[in-house]
């Protein structure tokens, strides 16, 4: 069984905390908050004002620039104040804030609940629509869909890969869009493969879910779905990571950045974004809504919501029952998850579960010496030097923590989560890895000037 | 009770390893030796052992309180491994000062001056052992025992060494069995071969080694013995490289010694190189050197090219050939 | 004997020869310097804290000797007096600067600004701002471990365990300027030093809308610009919500620090204003006022003791 070269830990998943919990449509929330930034890119314009009455589907923030994503009303009410408002790390950003009104929707949306297959747009008329929807990728990243799927001139997609893996531990809204929306994946990837023109799809999903690659390989065989095959990957993390997953797939490793998957031509799309670009392009619904996982072991109950974007997270950690004392509430999974410090935050694209973490299990253990056992170097997925790194950055050494790659990190956390004298390595690796990045865009301007 | 919110930087679990753990495994893997050591010696080897122990455990101790005035580091266990280590390279027959003595260098100057764990360059066990075979020789080479069948005063290896420089090579005096079971002169630690072994292999388990230096280092000295009796033919073959594999502190050292954290290389291609170097220099010690055991000089030596082999052996970075 | 003899020669011999060798080579490759770089940099402090711009105190007494002009060049650490020797040992005019000194804005202490969150990573001010504004509700507030009291080589910078915010010691501080880079939010300014170490300063740098600093911190500039309004030098400007006193021109009168209706206008020793003939408006603004000036004192006293346990 197939999995990516080197590195890797094997955490424990806890996914059967929720992952027999069946996707529930989650209320309608009395407000929402909306940023006009949810996407990697120039932040949206706002393009309504305090005292406008919205619809649900409605454009409320304009794409600028490229790399950039159009932002949707996810309810319908009115637009009570346009200002910022802190985001879950307690940054304050630009929302929009609607009271919602009942939830009448835009009328070009096609809200029936029957599969529509057929689609005989091109490849640019796909792609229009996928960017007017403002879709991102939903598994976490929230790079714009419609960059990654305008193939540049000169390169050619070989084959699409869909992102099925969901590695992070605790989270399964990916594994219940799999066994409850099967179809709308498929006919989605049908969609996406049309719009990179490729013959070849291929959904990787981690062995610890036969079942979903099971009711997936059913469902393509049942529904006729040519050119799509399930690969069943070896469990390990970052499994999902980009670049882990090409070459778990294809065996083929993107060079190092700046290059792209398609430099290997590869398109990489998770499932739940699949879905998205479904309802885009055959139902002209824009992405308002996603399926998101409350988890945690301390929980009353767990849960996968379909939930609006913008509902204020508040709302689903009180559904499940935080529990009293200390807890620490991550948007994401335990692995690259957030930290939530401001619970009046909302909900928002790239969020594919909320995790409760109870004090102690998120308690981090006393530093201690660096002994030089080099499991951070074995775990490290890009073939870096974390102990090295993290000493560069803490030293503040950027030029040598350039020469040994610092840019490659993916941010995963498997150094710190293997390292024996519980040293906080990827805390200073990402300071490393930020200020080098800067160091290169400013150099890069300044070369530009000349 | 009030909800308090954490915030931390991802990621927020932990694989739950800690370094007393990983030193505590070294010590469980080391009991089976010890145990083979006090049935083979007698009571005296878990009296030396433990003074050893205790005194790098207080040295550690008082210089990390009162010369560094840092925080108290004997808790990860690191003083006692070493304490072990230490006792397992000294012959039974030893006086109890001169561990002491070999404790202070270990901790003192093998360890502490560089900082403490993980810091230091050469292997603090190692550093004892080679500056007490230096300052005390004598006693460092007295092999006769407190046992009354074991007849020489020398080992294996001071034989073959003499039977070696004279052309007179033959091992129908050893009997390999007995070699692997523990009965033969040497080290108290380096006798139980099969021991040895069997604490190996926990290490692997529990994955605090990895396979690359104890097979690095063991292929060499395999493929060097077995190049050394090829003039000498017949059964020398296979007899010349198993003596080696289980005569004096061979397994001891590549399993335990050489696999040292902070003195071994960091990537798996560099362990590879340092285990062949090791076993290099341990045979050419041993076929041609003055001293009849080169396990230690070769580890001291390797210890000190590993910021070499550090330096030019970095992992592939992803995306590159 | 003869053996011993031999030794001697030989070694001898070599040496010598060696010697000659050495000479040659050393006479050779001899690096012309001006001799007067290696006085210019034994005038200097010798810190190598970089404040000057160059990389280390010789790399700037290079400077000093080889530029025609040094107007630009100038050394915080050693100030106007040095800089001045230095020229005339160089027969070259030096830059006039006042003396400055680092002053930490920020006056959101324990009490004042509540933490909301518990940070448990590690200890480092630059690593919590590359994933959340920290643990009270401010923004832009002091984060409390101390990147800036590790980047100060001159042990100006101490963090008060009462107030969790970074004081400075304006005796020991060189104005390097190490600080204003260590700090991820920016909240070191170099400013006029007065003469006594007196000083007046906004001790804030939100520029949310004054309700949300309200909501976050008790001791924040609100913006409400009466402070703007008393002063009669122009010393005051609001921008983005936040006061911000010229030291150029401001005069020390006192008047704005009575004004201020959050106490986040700080004066360091200097006694405020006595109070105005106005009870009713004056009960505000007296509770910070009184707070400000005895906390001033015992910041300076509990300097005094730590620099006597040093």
């Amino acid at each position: 069984m197939r999995t990516f070269p080197i590195g890797g830990i094997h955490p424990s998943d806890n996914k059967e905390w929720s992952k027999d919990r069946a996707i529930e449509t989650l209320e309608l929330p009395s407000e929402v908050y909306i940023p006009m930034i949810q996407h990697i890119g120039a932040p949206s314009t706002p393009i309504v004002k305090k005292g406008d009455k919205v619809l649900t589907g409605q454009l409320i923030g304009q794409a600028v620039g490229f790399v950039s994503a159009n932002i949707h009303s996810s309810v319908s009410g009115t637009v009570t104040s346009v200002d910022a408002y802190p985001n879950g790390q307690g940054q304050r950003r630009i929302m929009v804030v609607i009271k919602r009104e009942g939830d009448e929707w835009v009328e070009t949306i096609d809200r029936s609940t029957e599969l529509k297959r057929e689609c005989t747009l091109t490849p640019q008329e796909i792609i229009a629509k996928v960017r007017d929807a403002g879709i991102v990728g939903l598994g976490g990243a929230q790079f714009p869909t419609h960059v990654k799927l305008s193939v540049p001139d000169g390169q050619r997609a070989e084959v699409l890969i869909i992102n099925g893996v969901e590695c992070e531990p605790y989270l399964t809204s990916d594994y219940r869009n799999m066994m409850e929306r099967a179809e709308l994946i498929l006919t989605g990837v049908e969609i996406l493969m049309r719009a990179v023109s490729v013959e070849r799809a291929v959904i990787g999903v981690e062995n610890n879910k036969p079942d979903a690659i099971a009711h997936l390989r059913d469902v393509i065989a049942k529904g006729n779905y040519r050119g799509i095959e399930v690969m069943p990957l070896k469990v390990r993390y970052p499994q999902g990571g980009e670049k882990q997953l090409i070459a778990a797939v294809t065996g083929r490793q993107v060079a190092p950045p700046p290059a792209l998957p398609i430099s290997v031509g590869a398109v990489v799309c998770n499932v739940s974004t699949s879905i998205a670009v479904y309802e885009a392009v055959q139902k002209n619904k824009p992405l308002i809504e996603r399926v998101v996982t409350v988890t945690g072991k301390e929980l009353k109950t767990t849960h996968n919501y379909l939930a609006r974007l913008g509902t204020p997270v508040s709302r689903l950690f009180e559904l499940a029952g935080i529990p009293e004392g200390d807890v620490k509430l991550l948007n994401g999974g335990p692995m690259m998850g957030r930290a939530i410090v401001d619970i009046t935050a909302p909900l928002i694209k790239g969020c594919s579960g909320l995790t409760v973490l109870s004090g102690r299990e998120a308690a981090r253990g006393t530093e201690l010496q660096c002994i030089k056992c080099a499991k951070c170097v074995a775990a490290c997925p890009m073939g870096l030097e974390p102990y090295l790194l993290s000493k560069l950055a803490k030293l503040q050494k950027w030029d040598v923590a350039e020469e040994h790659n610092v840019v490659d990190c993916i941010e995963c956390g498997c150094c710190s989560y293997t390292c024996p004298s519980y040293l906080p390595l990827l805390d200073y690796i990402r300071i490393g890895k930020q200020t080098v990045m800067t160091n290169i865009r400013a150099r890069a301007a300044a070369a530009n000037k000349k | 009770m009030q909800t308090r919110l954490f915030a931390a930087p991802s990621p927020h679990i932990h694989g739950g390893e800690k370094t007393p753990r990983i030193m505590g495994d070294v010590v469980l893997a080391l009991i089976p030796a010890l145990a083979v050591s006090i049935y083979a010696l007698g009571w005296r080897v878990l009296m030396i052992t433990a003074i050893s122990i205790v005194s790098c455990v207080l040295f550690e101790y008082l210089i990390q309180r009162f010369l560094l005035k840092g925080r108290n580091t004997i808790g990860d266990l690191s003083a006692v491994v070493t304490g072990l280590l230490l006792a397992f390279n000294l012959p039974v027959g030893i006086p109890w000062w001169i561990v002491v003595i070999g404790a202070l260098v270990a901790i003192g100057i093998g360890k502490m001056t560089f900082g403490g764990l993980g810091c230091n360059p050469f292997n603090p066990a190692l550093t004892g052992r080679i500056f007490l075979l230096i300052a005390y020789p004598v006693q460092m080479t007295d092999w006769t025992t407190s046992v009354p069948d074991a007849l020489s005063g020398s080992t294996a290896l001071a034989d073959f060494k003499l039977q070696y420089v004279t052309n007179a090579v033959s091992f129908d005096n050893h009997n390999f069995l007995d070699m692997l079971l523990g009965d033969m002169n040497g080290s108290m630690g380096e006798i139980g071969a099969l021991a040895l072994i069997l604490g190996g292999l926990y290490l692997l388990v529990r994955r605090v080694i990895t396979w690359h230096i104890p097979v690095a280092v063991l292929g060499t000295m395999i493929i060097f013995s077995v190049c050394a009796a090829i003039p000498m033919g017949g059964a020398m073959l296979w007899q010349m490289p198993t003596f080696h594999l289980l005569a004096g502190g061979a397994l001891l050292g590549a399993i335990f010694m050489a696999t040292d954290y902070a003195t071994s290389p960091m990537t798996h291609k560099g362990m590879i190189i340092y285990g062949i170097g090791i076993g290099a220099i341990t045979m050419i010690i041993r076929l041609w050197g003055a001293y009849p055991e080169g396990m230690s000089f070769a580890i001291f030596i390797m210890n000190a090219v590993t910021p070499l082999i550090n330096k030019y052996c970095r992992p592939k970075r992803f995306g590159t050939k | 004997m003869n053996e011993l003899l031999l030794t001697v020669l030989t070694l001898s011999v070599l040496g010598a020869l060696l010697a000659v060798v050495l000479y040659f080579v050393a006479q050779k490759f001899r690096v012309e310097e001006d001799p007067r770089i290696d006085d210019v940099e034994k005038m200097l402090p010798g810190a190598n804290c970089g404040g000057c711009g160059f990389a280390g105190c010789r790399a700037m007494s290079e400077a000093l000797v080889k530029r025609d002009n040094i107007a630009a060049l100038f050394c915080p650490v050693a100030g106007g007096e040095t800089m001045k020797s230095i020229a005339s040992f160089l027969g070259k005019t030096a830059a006039e600067k006042s003396p400055m000194v680092a002053t930490m804005r920020c006056g959101g202490s324990c009490d004042k600004r509540p933490k909301v969150n518990h940070y448990d990573g590690a200890l480092s001010c630059a690593v919590v701002n590359t994933f959340y504004v920290g643990e009270s509700a401010c923004a832009f507030g002091c984060i409390g471990y101390g990147d800036c009291v590790h980047a100060c080589k001159f042990g100006a910078l101490s963090i008060n365990p009462e107030t969790g915010l970074v004081e400075v010691d304006p005796d020991k501080c060189t104005a390097c300027g190490a600080c204003v880079k260590a700090c991820p939010k920016g909240l070191f300014e170099l400013r006029k030093k007065w003469p006594k170490n007196r000083a007046i300063y906004v001790a804030c740098r939100s520029k949310n809308r004054g309700a949300v600093v309200m909501k976050a911190c008790k001791a924040g500039c609100i913006g409400c610009g009466k402070c703007e309004k008393v002063c009669q030098f122009g010393a005051i400007t609001i921008d983005n919500h936040l006061a911000y006193i010229d030291p150029e021109k401001c005069k020390l009168c006192r008047k704005c620090v009575n004004e201020c209706p959050t106490g986040a206008i700080h004066i360091v020793n200097m006694e405020p204003l006595a109070k105005e003939p106005k009870p009713a408006v004056a009960a505000k603004p007296a509770t910070p006022k009184a707070e400000s000036a005895p906390k001033a004192v015992e910041a300076t006293e509990s300097k005094v003791v730590t620099a006597k346990n040093e």
